[in-house]
This record gives C-alpha cells, sequence and structure tokens, in this order.
C-alpha cells in the first residue's frame, strides 16, 4: 500500500493566505472597507462642516417659495411657486432642447454621412468639410457665436419681419400663432388614434402579403393618406373646432402665440451642428463597413439604389451606428447643460444656478441635478441597447 | 499587295476625359447632381467671398491701437495682435515667460524621437514623458525652487493653461483609467460592480456639474482646514471624470487582444499583475493610442468650460479682453482667433490619430 | 431608535465642542499662511478688477487691503479669488476664501440661513434700470411688459419680480450667468431694459457699444446694503473684517487719510489717539497689533480717499457720494465709535 502511494504525492495545499479564492475574498472585503470609510469619512466631513458654519440642510428649501421669474416655462410658473417647481421648470427645458437636439443632429448627421460618400465631388467635399470645421472647435464657443451672430442681425420687435402675417421674426424670438382647442377637438386626436392603428394593421397585412404573393404594396402612400386623410375629415366634419391665437405687436414686445427664443435657437443649432458631425461620421464608418459585396448582390438581384441603400445597406450598417450613436445622444444631453452660458433656462441654469444661490444649500442642489443626468443617461442606455438588440443580426 | 495599317484608334469621346469627362462624371452625372452641384456652387460663391475678404483682404494687420482699424471695413486683428502675450500666457509675469517656453519647447524636444522610426527605447522615453517630464514642468511654472521666482497659479492662463489642464488630465486619468479597466474585466464581482458604478456614474454627469463640484463643494468634504489650489481642485475633477472615458478606452483595447494571450500568460504561470503589466498591457495600451489620442482632443475641447469656474483659459481670457473699454466691439476677431487656435490643434491630432488608426490597423487585421 | 438618539447626540456633541475650538481659527490660518485670501468680482470696473498684469483695485478690494494692513500691517497680503455671483457664498461657506468682499446685499435670508455674517456696510446702493433713449421711456412704471437682461444669482431676480408684483405689471426675464454677457445682450436688442444696481449700471454703460444712446432711469426699486462678508462661527475674525471698515470711516470722519497720518501721530486730540492706537484699547481687543488702524490710513486710506479713487468723481465712474456720504454731512455710513 505504501509503496503504491510512492511518487503520486498529494500537492501540498497551499497556506490559506495563498488560496486564490481567499485572497479575492480578502481584497474584496478590504475593498469595501475602504470605500465604505472613505464615504463615511466624507459624510462625516460634511455634515461637520455644514453644521460648523451654520448651513441648513435638507431638503426643506423645495417647498418654500421662490420668488423670481424664469423666461421660458413649458408648465405655469411665476414668482409665487415653489424652488421645487423651479426644478421642474428645469428639468422639462433640458428635455425639450435635448429631445429637439437629438432629432435635428441626426437629421443632419444621417444626410451628412451620406453626402460625405457622394460621388458628387463637390457634395461630398462640402460634407467633410463641414465635418472636420465644426467638431475641431469647442461647443461652448460654438454656442456663443450661433447666440450672438443670430441675435445680432435680428431686428427689434417693432420692425419684425412679418411671413405670411402669421409668423413674426425679430431679436426677441419666432412667434408663432398658438392653436386654441374648441369643443370637439378630442373627436379629431382620437380620429388620428384611429388613423394610426389602421396604418399599422395595413402594414402588417401588407407585409404578410408580399411575404406570400410577392406583390409588394405602397404602404406609405396608404399610411400618410390614413392618418392625414381621417383626422381632416373629423375636423371638417366637425365644423373646424381650432382657432389660432395671433402674436401682437404689444407696447415692448409680442404679446400672444408661442415664441421659440433666441437662446434656445441658438443652443439647438449650436448642439445639433456639433453633434452632427459625430453622427455623420458614425453613418459613414457604419455604411464603409457594409462590405461592397452587398450592394453588388443586391443590384444582381435587380433592387434599384434607392431600395438597395434603404433594405440592404442600412440595415445592416445600423449595428454598426447604434452603439456609436448612443454614445453621441448621450453627450448632447449632457452638453445641453452648456445653455448656463447663454441664459437658456435648463436645469444647470434655473435650479444649478439661481435657486443654488437663493437657498444656498449646494451639496442638496448638485446632488439633485447630477441624479437627474444620471437618470436621463441610463434611460438613453437603456432604451439605445433595448434597439440594438432588436436590430442585432439573428445569426443562424 | 497592300500592307493591311490598322485604322488608328478613335479618340475616346471627349465627354469622358480631361475636365469636361471629369465635371460629368463628379458633378453632373445625373439631373438630381447638377442640381445639387450648381446650388453648392452658388452657396460657397455666397459665403467665402465675402469670407475672405473680411478675414484677409480688408483687415487691419499693423497698428497698435483701436484707431488704426477705425477705417477697415474688415477684421481688426490689432487687436489680437496688441493682446497675443495675454492670450498665450495668461497673467504670467512678462520677465518668466521663457520658462512656459522652455516647458513646451522641452515637450517638442522630447517628443521627436516618437515619431522617428528607427528609434529603439520608445516605451522608456514614453514612460519618461509621462513620470518625470510634467515635474518639471510644473517646477517651470510654480517656481519657488532652483532660484525661480514663485508664480501662484491664479496668475496661469491662457493657452499654456489650456494646455496644462488638459495634460494633466490626460497623464493623471491613465494610471486611474488602466486599474479602472482591469476592475471591470475583473473576475472578483465587487471589484467589478465597484468600476462599473464609477465608470458609469462619471461618464452620466455634465463635466460642468463635476468642474463645479470640485471648485466649490470640495472643500466641503474635506477635513476641517484642509484647503488646496482651485487649480489643483479643478484638475482632480476633470482628472475623475477623464478616467472613466479613459477606462473605456483601455477596456476596448483589453477586449481587443486575443484570448490566447491571456491564457498564455497564465500558463507561464505568471501571477495575474504580471501577466497584465508585461503581456497584455503593453500590448492593448498600444492598440488604443489612437482612442487615447481622441479623448485628448475631446478633454482639450471640453477644458474651455473651465471659464465657468472663473478660471481663464483661452477663452476665458479672450472673453476678459471684450471687456476692456479700449477694445469694445471687437468680440468677432477674438472668437474666430480662439475658434482657429483650437481648430489647429484639434485638427492636426485627429489627423496623426487616423494616420496612427491606419498603421495599427494593418496588423491586427483579421 | 435609542442607538440614532446616541450617535445623534455624538455628532451635535462634537459639533459644539468643535465650534468652540473654531473660534479664532481664522485669524490663526491667516497668520500661518501669510495672506489673506478676498473672494471679489470676476470683473466689476471700480469695485473690483484686474489690470493687464494682474493686479486687483476698487472700492471692494480696499476693504480686503484694510484687512491685511490690520492684520500684517502690509496691505499687499492679499490674494484674490475672482467668484462669479453664483459661486461666491459656496466659496465663503467651504472655507476656500477667509473673507468676501464683492458687492454683496445684505439680507435676512443670507444673514440667517446661508452660514454668513455681514461685516458693515462700505455701499449704500439700490437697484435701478437702464433703458435705451430710442424707446421714450421716462419711469419704471412705463415699462409693462417688457424684457429684462439680469445676472443670475443676485438679489436682482427677487426685487424685480416683487416691483412687477407690487405694481401688477408683467415682464420677462432673461438672466445671464457673468455681467458681460448680460450687457452684451442688452446691447444687441435682446432686452429692453438692464437692471442691476445703480453703481453698476454706471459702470455697464462705458460698456455699451454706444454709452450715450442709453439711460439710468430715476427710480431706485430696492434698498441694497452692499459690504464685506465672513463666514458664521468666528466672532473674532468677523470683528476683524468689521472694525477695519470701520476704522477707514472713523479716520475720514476725524479728518485723518493717509498724507497727514504722519503729523498726527503727535496729535492731542483723544479720539484721534485712540484711532491711531496711541491710548485706549488700542488693537488688543480684536487680537492685532497696536498700530493696525494706523497702518490702514497709511497703506489704504480713509473711506473719502478709497471712494473717490475708485468710484468717485476722480475715477471714470464719476459717482456722487449721495448716501455714501458721512452721517453728519447727509449721508448713511455711519460707524461706531473707537474708544
Amino acid at each position: 500500500m505504501a509503496d503504491e502511494q510512492r511518487g503520486v504525492s498529494e500537492p501540498a495545499k497551499p497556506a490559506l493566505w495563498r488560496r486564490p479564492a481567499v485572497r479575492s475574498l480578502f481584497f474584496q472585503l478590504l475593498l469595501i472597507a475602504g470605500i465604505g470609510f472613505f464615504g463615511y469619512t466624507i459624510f462625516q466631513n460634511t455634515l461637520h462642516n455644514m453644521q460648523q458654519r451654520g448651513i441648513s440642510t435638507g431638503f426643506g428649501f423645495l417647498n418654500s417659495e421662490a420668488g423670481f421669474g424664469i423666461l421660458m416655462t413649458l408648465i405655469p410658473f411665476d414668482e409665487t411657486y415653489t424652488y421645487g417647481r423651479t426644478f421642474l421648470v428645469g428639468l422639462l427645458n433640458t428635455l425639450l432642447v435635448a429631445s429637439l437636439g437629438i432629432i435635428f443632429a441626426t437629421i443632419i448627421g444621417f444626410i451628412m454621412g451620406v453626402s460625405r460618400l457622394s460621388r458628387n465631388w463637390i457634395i461630398s467635399r462640402l460634407a467633410t468639410v463641414y465635418i472636420e470645421v465644426f467638431r475641431n472647435i469647442p461647443l461652448l464657443l460654438q454656442i456663443m457665436f450661433w447666440y450672438f451672430a443670430v441675435l445680432r442681425p435680428l431686428p427689434g420687435p417693432r420692425q419684425s419681419m412679418i411671413f405670411n402675417d402669421t409668423l413674426f421674426l425679430n431679436n426677441r424670438g419666432l412667434y408663432m400663432p398658438s392653436p386654441i382647442y374648441e369643443q370637439g377637438f378630442w373627436l379629431v386626436v382620437v380620429a388620428l388614434l384611429v388613423a394610426i392603428v389602421a396604418a399599422v394593421l395595413v402594414a402588417r397585412w401588407a407585409h404578410k402579403r408580399q411575404e406570400a404573393t410577392g406583390q409588394p404594396f405602397h404602404t406609405v402612400y396608404a399610411a400618410i393618406g390614413l392618418v392625414l386623410g381621417l383626422p381632416l375629415l373629423t375636423f371638417l366634419m366637425m365644423g373646424s373646432p381650432l382657432s389660432w391665437d395671433m402674436p401682437v405687436l404689444q407696447r415692448f414686445n409680442m404679446g400672444g402665440g408661442m415664441v421659440v427664443i433666441p437662446e434656445l435657437a441658438a443652443l439647438l443649432v449650436a448642439l445639433s451642428i456639433y453633434t452632427g458631425t459625430f453622427i455623420a461620421e458614425a453613418v459613414r464608418s457604419g455604411i464603409l463597413a457594409v462590405s461592397h459585396g452587398q450592394t453588388e448582390a443586391a443590384h444582381a438581384l435587380g433592387l434599384r439604389p434607392g431600395p438597395t441603400l434603404r433594405l440592404v445597406i442600412i440595415p445592416q450598417a445600423l449595428r454598426v451606428i447604434i452603439p456609436q450613436l448612443t454614445s453621441q445622444y448621450l453627450n448632447l444631453t449632457k452638453n445641453s447643460s452648456l445653455a448656463t452660458a447663454i441664459g437658456y433656462p435648463d436645469l444647470v441654469a434655473v435650479f444649478a444656478g439661481t435657486t443654488l444661490n437663493q437657498t444656498g444649500q449646494a451639496v442638496e442642489v448638485i446632488a439633485m441635478t447630477m441624479a437627474v443626468y444620471l437618470a436621463i443617461s441610463l434611460s438613453i442606455s437603456l432604451f439605445m441597447n433595448w434597439y440594438n438588440k432588436r436590430i442585432q443580426l439573428v445569426e443562424r | 499587295m497592300s500592307v493591311h495599317t490598322p485604322h488608328p484608334d478613335m479618340p475616346p469621346p471627349i465627354l469622358n476625359v480631361g475636365v469636361l469627362g471629369w465635371l460629368r462624371s463628379n458633378l453632373f452625372s445625373s439631373p438630381l447632381h447638377s442640381a445639387l452641384s450648381l446650388f453648392a456652387i452658388y452657396l460657397l460663391y455666397l459665403t467665402v467671398p465675402p469670407m475672405i475678404s473680411w478675414v484677409f483682404l480688408e483687415a487691419t494687420w499693423v497698428g497698435d491701437s483701436r484707431e488704426a482699424c477705425a477705417g477697415g471695413g474688415g477684421a481688426c486683428w490689432v487687436f489680437v495682435k496688441v493682446r497675443i502675450n495675454q492670450f498665450m500666457y495668461g497673467f504670467f509675469p512678462e520677465s518668466e515667460y521663457w520658462r512656459i517656453n522652455l516647458a513646451f519647447g522641452l515637450l517638442i524636444v522630447l517628443a521627436i524621437p516618437l515619431f522617428i522610426k528607427r528609434f529603439q527605447s520608445k516605451g522608456k522615453l514614453a514612460i519618461f514623458i509621462l513620470v518625470v517630464y510634467p515635474i518639471i514642468t510644473f517646477q517651470l511654472f510654480s517656481g519657488g525652487n532652483f532660484g525661480l521666482t514663485h508664480v501662484e497659479t491664479s496668475r496661469w492662463g491662457g493657452l499654456s493653461l489650456t494646455l496644462i489642464l488638459a495634460g494633466v488630465g490626460i497623464v493623471a486619468s491613465l494610471p486611474l483609467g488602466i486599474v479602472l479597466a482591469l476592475g471591470r474585466r475583473s473576475k472578483m464581482p465587487i471589484v467589478k460592480s465597484v468600476s462599473v458604478v464609477f465608470i458609469e456614474f462619471w461618464r452620466g454627469v455634465p463635466l460642468i456639474t463635476v468642474l463645479f463640484m470640485s471648485s466649490v463643494m470640495l472643500p466641503l468634504f474635506l477635513p476641517e482646514g484642509t484647503n488646496f489650489d482651485k487649480l489643483l481642485r479643478a484638475m482632480i475633477g476633470i482628472a475623475l471624470f477623464q478616467s472613466a472615458y479613459m477606462a473605456e478606452v483601455v477596456r476596448g483595447g483589453l477586449a481587443a487582444i486575443p484570448k490566447g494571450q491571456y491564457e498564455a500568460a497564465e500558463a507561464l504561470g505568471l501571477s495575474y499583475w504580471k501577466s497584465m503589466g508585461l503581456i497584455i498591457l503593453p500590448q492593448a495600451l498600444k492598440l488604443v493610442i489612437p482612442g487615447i489620442v481622441n479623448t485628448f482632443i475631446a478633454l482639450f475641447k471640453d477644458t474651455t468650460l473651465v471659464l465657468i469656474i472663473g478660471l481663464f483659459d483661452l477663452l476665458a481670457i479672450i472673453q476678459q479682453a471684450f471687456a476692456d473699454p479700449d477694445w469694445l466691439g471687437y468680440s468677432i476677431e477674438g472668437y474666430v482667433f480662439a475658434a482657429s487656435i483650437f481648430w489647429v490643434f484639434c485638427f492636426s491630432m485627429s489627423r496623426y490619430s487616423m494616420s496612427l488608426e491606419k498603421k495599427l490597423h494593418t496588423g491586427h487585421a483579421r | 431608535m435609542k442607538k440614532i438618539h446616541v450617535i445623534a447626540s455624538a455628532v451635535a456633541l462634537t459639533a459644539v465642542m468643535s465650534s468652540n475650538a473654531f473660534a479664532g481659527a481664522t485669524l490663526d490660518g491667516v497668520k500661518k499662511k501669510g495672506f489673506v485670501q478676498c473672494g471679489v468680482s470676476t470683473g466689476l470696473p471700480g469695485f473690483s478688477s484686474a489690470d493687464e498684469k494682474g493686479n486687483w483695485s476698487g472700492l471692494d478690494v480696499d476693504v480686503c487691503r484694510a484687512v491685511a494692513a490690520a492684520v500684517f500691517g502690509d496691505a499687499g497680503k492679499v490674494k484674490y479669488t475672482p467668484l462669479t455671483a453664483k459661486e461666491r457664498f459656496t466659496a465663503l461657506q467651504s472655507g476656500e476664501i477667509d473673507m468676501l468682499s464683492r458687492n454683496t446685499t445684505w439680507t435676512l435670508t443670507r444673514d440667517s440661513s446661508l452660514g454668513l455674517n455681514f461685516a458693515g456696510v462700505n455701499y449704500y446702493d439700490g437697484q435701478g434700470f437702464m433703458v435705451t433713449k430710442t424707446l421714450g421711456v421716462k419711469s419704471a412704471l412705463e415699462l409693462d411688459g417688457a424684457s429684462f437682461c439680469i445676472q443670475a444669482g443676485t438679489t436682482t431676480e427677487l426685487n424685480l419680480a416683487d416691483y412687477f408684483r407690487a405694481n401688477d405689471m408683467s415682464y420677462t426675464p432673461v438672466t445671464f450667468d457673468s455681467s458681460d454677457e448680460t450687457v452684451k445682450a442688452f446691447d444687441a436688442g435682446r432686452c429692453d431694459a438692464l437692471t442691476s444696481d445703480q453703481s453698476q449700471l454706471y459702470a455697464l454703460r462705458i460698456k455699451l457699444g454706444n454709452p450715450d444712446g442709453a439711460v439710468v432711469l430715476p427710480e431706485v426699486i430696492s434698498k441694497e446694503p452692499l459690504g464685506p462678508v465672513t463666514a458664521q462661527g468666528d466672532d473674532e475674525w468677523y470683528k476683524i473684517v468689521r472694525w477695519s471698515l470701520f476704522a477707514m470711516l472713523n479716520a475720514e470722519e476725524l479728518g485723518i487719510n493717509s498724507g497727514n497720518v504722519d503729523e498726527l501721530m503727535s496729535s492731542a486730540d483723544p479720539n484721534i489717539r485712540r484711532l491711531l492706537g496711541k491710548e485706549g484699547i488700542k488693537g488688543s481687543g480684536l487680537g492685532l497689533p497696536d498700530s493696525w488702524a494706523t497702518d490702514i490710513i497709511k497703506q489704504v486710506g480713509n473711506y473719502a480717499e478709497a471712494f473717490e479713487r475708485n468710484v468717485g468723481m476722480g475715477s471714470a465712474l464719476k459717482i456722487a457720494r449721495g448716501q455714501n456720504a458721512l452721517w453728519n454731512k447727509g449721508g448713511l455710513q455711519y460707524a461706531p465709535p473707537i474708544r
């Protein structure tokens, strides 16, 4: 028995502290303890420092009256509302400029990305120049440039440029009539919803029929017809239950109607032009990543250039484009905080600006602001990840 | 018997060669393209000539006061000329400008060998630039030792401050970013989640709020009585913010290293840190140099935000000059000047990163 | 629950104990550093602005210099931190600066819940309006429906809202981060009027493309007592700042200025002798050298000198003394006696 075991000596058990599992556990516990201690110290220091200096703490300030006005609000607001309300106002303004910016930047980016690959020499050169110029200049500089470049040449309210007696453009903004909904307008909205549902159903049916019989169906025209026609019909049948509140020149400004303030316009232009350059590059690299054989195969099947791009190239390119697009959307949202430089009342300008200064509660205000941006960023990435998964090529 | 003489080749159709052929295939290949081309040419006609005449032809270049620009219809570059020293060096004492020049000259001299193919110890030089050079530069800027007069950070400014902020951001964020990237790929759940949370936090918030926090709230977090320089605080904020982005870049490089390399290192019996330090990281970091240059470009542009916390970088110091009662109304010249400086830096760096990408890509294309 | 109570009381106890330790900490810290860290504006002509070489001057800057003169006997031992309106209180609360002298209005909220102490008033101001002449407006009450350019984070924002609410008028605020942008936007026609403290309006008007095209309206819609501020919790330091300002005012009242202070050292007037540290309590009560007030007067001058040099008729701003004259000359400036 003893002889048999000779030579197959059991590997010596490593000392306890040499075992990988133990070491990793120890190391991680150490890390937790370190972080915990660090966090606790900071928390204690802050509390101590604030008590020391008699700085008020807590979120009670959110319920007290703000007492200042805000240039642009999407929800009712005046001086008598609370600081909590200023948070909402700023948040909505941030969301507004970010979502509009994302739409415009995407449009600009796609057009420019495709243009850069165009066979037309001058168009592709122009797209290249646009991309190289605007992505290499700091955004802050561009925002200031557009703001003062847009503002200076515009006339005062009394010398407004008037288009068609409904649009008024001056250095206070672009004034438009705002709709007033009268009795029965809700039926038009219902009709619109019905039309959208119908359009989706038609599209499904057409898709099925094409799969089965190969006969294409002009879904687009049918859908446009439905979505526009049905509400219009209802609208006319109800006797046009809509009137317009026209902007009128008052003593100093235009009153009534809706207005796009120059701060919003400048911020939007700068954000979408700047982000558009990055999206254009993403689009270009996405299209280039689709092998040329795909185009040739599509042409060999008899597809015309339009459907080739739409049905073969873009779906494949999107897989490369989407992740880059996501990070650009995130950047745009975070960059919208530069609004504070030109006085567009976004979250940072209103809440982390005026409110912070009037209440002096920097820690609470900045923590809330950061939490909002984190939440926005997380939701954008979650949505884009979901979308990306959906369009991923299913490999067999 | 007639000799067969081949008929001479017909010249190609005149519309397919030469200038006309080029024009036809590149500008007027279809009615749509023709219309687009004509529209683009019209746009260029509208914008380019007035711009050139404003910037060059009608601009005022000579003189040293506002009066020199009185008659000119174009840009007044005298404004920039008069203040150029301030734009470059901030409020640095004039007699000490040589120190800044020396610091940046030294960087250029040190960096040249990195671009020479035959130079062997590039890695060592790079480490020297990343570790020793910042110390030398700090000594040159701040002074206080070696008989150099001390210059407070509040006097630093202009382009040199912009470069310093961006440089510090990159140099300081590199090690932290590497650690975070390794942590994010770690098998230990707690290390991994800590890294993920750290990275996603800094990537999710705008730099403005980070700067504001580091400039005014950081002292609240520290034990009473500890206080350090405003510039340093801004740098800490930038470095933390940047390290998250750096971590993602490095992570891309780590992911691109074939699994065989990891396994080979393990098979050799190397410990984790040795296999990372000797096998994986040298390869991964080389791969991500273009990515690092790109983050540097982004950071370089983002440093303009420090004007919001009252530091005088290039943009801030130019804006401050607008307020000079002697030079009111020349803000466009200032903005154009700032834009062109930023553009030259960013454009050349992005070209460099692109060429690197091409060069590095060949070896790894699979 | 019990545990929480124990922790809470422990925290409270340490807070109480350390707040005792805090008293006097600023002066010690300042002495150790060798300079006073003073928060000023990022550039407001007459009050605090830097020249091309980075040297600061102005009425607010002179308060910082007076404190340095009192503590060190050298008015040059000040370092300046330019702060935007938004940053100023946090900078003081966090201890980044030792004192704030940045045309800051003294209000109840700021004094009570921001952890600040206002050390006095070095300029009595009030909010006014500037409009373009072409508008043809003679009074602020005609400004119903107008747009206003304002600087963010100031009491101006609140006063404007109050004024329009009280008079049942409507307005549109256009808020900017810095006074430079505010002026630029007003110049570009973004708003009908610019509103700010009156002293600033004159300073900002110089920056307009066409200064003569704008007028300052006569109405003053608020009280804006501007003064230096210290962080709450250190009474000793607070008193040093307070009395540095009072020394300048008392010097003017007693007719002492930087020119004649040396001669008056031998004056027999007991009031003068007490201010110059020849008799009475001298500097000991404040923990300062006896020559503290003398140093202020020698190096910074009395209040009248500082006023004339920076904002008065001898400066670009050309502001009359008005309510900033001494109490015995029809103004509001009044300093407690030194005895």
